[in-house]
């Protein structure tokens, strides 16, 4: 079968890696020109995405734009790409961001900028084939191919300790990934099929289910991250260039709920129910035990970096609790509100982890520190900075009006349907996350100016004006105006949900 | 017997690369020095040359000599890509021997030679031809190891190897002996009809048949490097002159690949339950002890023997299936592996100089600095090697575990992935050294002129990335060679 509606999402894969190749060839010697052209290609390649938003038929909510290639006949695996809204998404978000953190990096690579510029272009076209793929294998390609660029970027330009957080970073997703593999194998030699959709309708046994779903289990558990396999991420943040980091909150840990959503619900659906308390219990540690670790934290991308492990626990707690609503209470109202929740919480995430990431960036730029006690009253230097700080913060606490409200309030409400308990777990990264994230604005941002340093600061410059009003514009649209999105993913989460009632055993 | 002018020209490859060979030896003769060149392009174009005629053979099955060759599709791809690398390997290491006075036409006419006996294995349609075939190859192999007559390192590297090359191939021999004396035929084809009636489905002797078959797959992992009997592996990749140990990596592997295939299934099929259980053992240790060694190895030709053990391992995963779909997956293995190789010992001779081998890891500091087209070329290399997709090794990983839990290992499958974590380790490690680390001398790296490697090099490179996206082609041709649809 050879059949494709558009080539507008096989466009969206080539045109970041072919543009990457063009960055490094063209402007691996010239600094200035690896910018201006990086920052084009990625600008293109937004504009490229928009159609997927316009031509998108949302009340249907089935895969659309797909194209169908045969790959390799030998082994029946297919080129297949498609995008319901779940994944029109997430890849609009990466192309959002990507120019974002181009021009981030636009004073603060000095070194080896072509081929920085070069890694994220390549690094975003394999993240949108991740989200287009419909081929368990395409998607395994994408999947670890990521590692790759994300390697280098973290190995080249992170800080002093970046050998170390780079190899743990690629060692521990490697492993993960590597069980889904054979859980993927494994399938294919049953069903003969690499397609996600007919692997879906394939029939396990309640034992395949189990081993299927941890083979899955460890591979997008280290990716989203839950606790307790969480403890690549602060690392990786940590030594991570500020794009990096960005990148990796903003998307990266994404592709771990989508694995979820993708193969985990659908294909064994039966153990995920089996196993959903497990998710659930693993979820609200997430939330509670490392919002507290986030709390003692001196180091600010670290404290970011397990705000992010608490807020992915939204995300996985939201999916998972769909299935004990949808089993048990039968109530497909709430599980409904329980996955939107948790997209919508992905998407938010991505606006405000990446522009806290960058915040930080700017400071170190400016100060080569990253620890709290080094900074307080930036106020009263940098106010315009400041303002978009606790933007930022209000919407990492889940201030209403702000994106990070809209969809912790979403999953917290699914979850009461479930049991008042695991609701107020949930509820409790409200005050535990405004107290982390509270604490850090008052010990950098307000007080009198403690040092000189402090002191010499300058205001943010319209550059940087420019990348942190976007992520403004972005978490301030979808607190205050969400149902474009959710109308986006509307049709498309309901097909989740109801292929979650199906019994396979 | 009657000898018969059809059963020649069903060899034409081998006639032509015997008589270049020959010519070649005595046109060398009257060149002097300085004209060494006429030798390396003559030998070039004469594996090129064989490669046409291969390609240029019909497709159906055709035997030789009462079925002591064989013309069959395993063979045609064995020999397309036994050539192609040998030819690689020639333009690699020219600058090379020329730089340490080894461009000489020994080293041309050996490799000839050793080229002729890969595929005369490969093609064996009884014991006699498989032992003709890999007695011609190793005992050029070990001159060549020793080509470099001054060197200490070498002069060892030869002897053990020699010496245990010896051993194995007495081993086989002892086992080729026993079979013969089980079933009473020399030719593969009636080995495997005979030893499939009689008690339990061996033949007359089954315990005679058994032993045979023992001391059959001890010489076959010997040949692979697979451990135990790998021993000889590390110490001729690290004392051979860099040229050389890319042509020991390379090509015959795949060789080694053909001996296997027709020994353990044109001939001993019937035998299957039996090897699959010895091939997995060998699979696992290789595994382990390539990966685990391979850790602590400094010098990056010794690091990549070990790798070259754990990539054996994988390549049995392939083969103890003992089905069509096993035997293209470790073909494919085999000629993805050798692919790899071929590209990371072509970065160590581009940057080896006189005086200078580039064989230490830390040699490769900052590379990415001081060229960054090699340095990808290198990084290419050993994310495949690491089996990161989309880069070629991944997908013959992917296909050799396939084949590996389809055949019931799921242990081993396991085993195996572990192994590979292991494994990325030391890969990223050179990756590390070269992205990471700041170079002793930032200076742009002065390269030699050497275009014909520079450009042969960058190809082998972009390969692993090209094949990594469209293996479809090449696996296809592996598939319909075992006679599956492709």
């Amino acid at each position: 079968m050879m059949t494709s509606d558009s080539i507008l999402l096989s466009l969206l894969i080539w045109l970041p890696i072919a543009g990457g190749a063009l960055v490094v060839l063209a402007g691996g010697s010239n600094a200035g020109r690896a910018r201006w052209l990086a920052l084009i290609v990625s600008i293109v390649i937004f504009a490229v995405s928009i159609p997927l938003l316009t031509g998108y038929d949302a009340a249907a909510g089935t895969m659309q734009f797909q194209e169908h290639h045969v790959w390799i006949a030998a082994i029946n695996a297919n080129y297949h790409l498609g995008a319901d809204g779940i994944s029109i998404a997430l890849i609009v978000l990466t192309t959002f961001v990507t120019p974002l953190v181009v021009l981030g990096a636009w004073d603060a690579v000095h070194e080896r900028v072509g081929q920085y510029m070069a890694a994220f272009l390549v690094l975003e076209g394999l993240m949108i084939g991740v989200f287009a793929a419909m081929d368990a294998l395409l998607f395994y390609v994408f999947f670890e191919g990521m590692l790759i660029p994300m390697f280098i970027i973290i190995g080249i330009w992170g800080g002093p300790r970046r050998v170390y957080a780079t190899l743990k970073f690629f060692l521990y997703t490697f492993f993960g990934s590597i069980f889904m593999l054979i859980g993927l194998i494994y399938l294919y030699l049953h069903a003969h099929t690499w397609d996600l959709a007919q692997l879906a309708a394939f029939h396990l046994s309640a034992m395949e289910q189990a081993w299927l779903f941890f083979a899955f289990l460890l591979g997008f558990a280290i990716k989203v991250p839950m606790w307790p396999v969480h403890t690549w991420l602060p690392d990786a943040h940590v030594e991570a260039p500020t794009g990096g980091s960005v990148i990796l909150a903003a998307i990266m840990l994404k592709i771990g709920g989508y694995g979820f959503i993708r193969f985990s619900l659908p294909i064994v659906p039966d153990a995920s129910q089996e196993f959903a308390w497990l998710i659930i219990a693993l979820s609200i540690i997430a939330i509670i035990y490392v919002g507290y670790v986030a709390l003692v934290q001196e180091d600010m991308k670290k404290l970011i970096a397990y705000s992010s492990v608490a807020h992915m626990g939204f995300v996985t707690l939201g999916l998972f609790i769909a299935f004990a609503l949808m089993r048990v209470t039968g109530n497909t109202q709430a599980a409904y509100l329980g996955v939107q929740g948790s997209m919508v919480q992905m998407i938010s995430h991505g606006f405000v982890s990446g522009a806290m990431f960058t915040c930080v960036g700017v400071l170190y730029e400016r100060m080569h520190t990253r620890m709290i006690g080094d900074y307080g009253g930036v106020v009263n230097t940098m106010p315009w900075f400041a303002a978009f700080w606790v933007l930022f913060s209000m919407a990492n606490c889940g201030l209403p009006g702000t994106s990070g409200f809209v969809g912790e309030f979403m999953v917290i409400l699914a979850s009461f349907a479930m049991n008042p308990w695991v609701a107020a777990g949930a509820a409790f990264t409200l005050i535990i996350g405004a107290a982390y994230t509270l604490y850090l604005v008052k010990r950098i941002i307000w007080g009198d100016v403690t040092n000189d340093h402090v002191a010499k600061l300058k205001d943010i410059n319209p550059r940087e004006a420019l990348v942190l009003g976007l992520f403004a514009a972005g978490v301030l649209v979808l607190g205050i105006w969400p149902e474009p999105l959710t109308h986006l993913m509307d049709a498309s989460v309901k097909h989740i949900v109801d292929q979650l009632l199906i019994v396979k055993t | 017997m009657n000898f018969n002018l059809h059963d020649l020209a069903l060899l034409a490859p081998e006639d032509f690369l015997l008589g270049a060979a020959c010519a070649i030896l005595f046109i060398d003769l009257f060149l002097k020095q300085t004209q060494r060149a006429v030798t390396h392009w003559l030998a070039i174009a004469a594996l090129l040359g064989t490669l046409a005629i291969v390609l240029c053979a019909p497709g159906q099955v055709q035997t030789a000599f009462n079925g002591a060759y064989i013309h069959d599709t395993v063979a045609t791809v064995l020999k397309t890509f036994i050539l192609g690398l040998v030819a690689v390997v020639f333009v690699f290491s020219r600058r090379y021997l020329d730089e340490r006075k080894l461009f000489i036409g020994e080293f041309y006419t050996l490799m000839l030679f050793s080229t002729l006996g890969m595929l005369l294995l490969v093609s064996a349609g009884n014991l006699v031809m498989v032992y003709l075939g890999l007695e011609l190859f190793a005992l050029s192999s070990y001159a060549l190891v020793a080509i470099h007559r001054d060197s200490g390192v070498a002069s060892e590297a030869a002897m053990k190897y020699f010496v245990l090359g010896a051993l194995a191939s007495g081993l086989l021999l002892y086992g080729l002996s026993m079979i013969y004396g089980a079933t009473g035929t020399l030719d593969l084809a009636q080995i495997r009809a005979v030893g499939g009636v009689g008690v339990n489905g061996l033949a007359q002797h089954p315990t005679l048949f058994a032993f045979g078959l023992v001391f059959v797959v001890v010489g076959i992992a010997f040949k692979f490097g697979a451990a135990p009997f790998h021993m000889w592996l590390p110490d001729v990749y690290e004392g051979s002159p860099t040229a050389v140990t890319t042509f020991i990596a390379t090509a015959p592997k795949l060789a080694a690949f053909g001996m296997a295939y027709r020994l353990l299934e044109s001939g001993l099929g019937t035998l299957a339950p039996h090897w699959s259980q010895m091939l997995a053992a060998l699979a696992a240790l290789s595994l382990v002890i390539g990966n685990l060694v391979a850790i602590a190895q400094t010098n990056i030709k010794r690091m990549l023997a070990y790798s070259t053990i754990s990539h054996m391992g994988f390549l049995l995963l392939g083969l103890l299936n003992a089905t069509p779909a096993g035997y293209a997956a470790a073909m494919f293995y085999a000629i993805c592996y050798a692919i790899m190789t071929a590209a990371a010992f072509g970065v160590i001779l581009l940057l080896a100089r006189a005086g200078f081998e580039a064989e230490m890891i830390d040699d490769f500091k900052g590379l990415n600095q001081r060229n960054p087209w090699y340095a990808f070329i290198m990084l290419l290399a050993m994310f495949s090697l690491a089996g990161v997709p989309p880069l070629f090794g991944f997908f013959a990983k992917l296909l050799v575990l396939k084949s590996a839990i389809d055949a019931g290992f799921l242990w081993l499958a396991i085993i195996a992935i572990v192994m590979a974590i292991v494994g990325c380790f030391y890969y990223l490690r050179v990756v590390k050294v070269m992205y990471f680390d700041k170079p002793a001398d930032t200076s742009a790296l002065e390269l030699p002129r050497d275009l014909p490697l520079r450009w042969v090099l960058s190809i082998n490179g972009l390969a692993l990335l090209v094949l990594g996206v469209l293996w479809g082609p090449l696996i296809g041709w592996c598939y319909r060679a075992f006679g599956l649809p492709g």
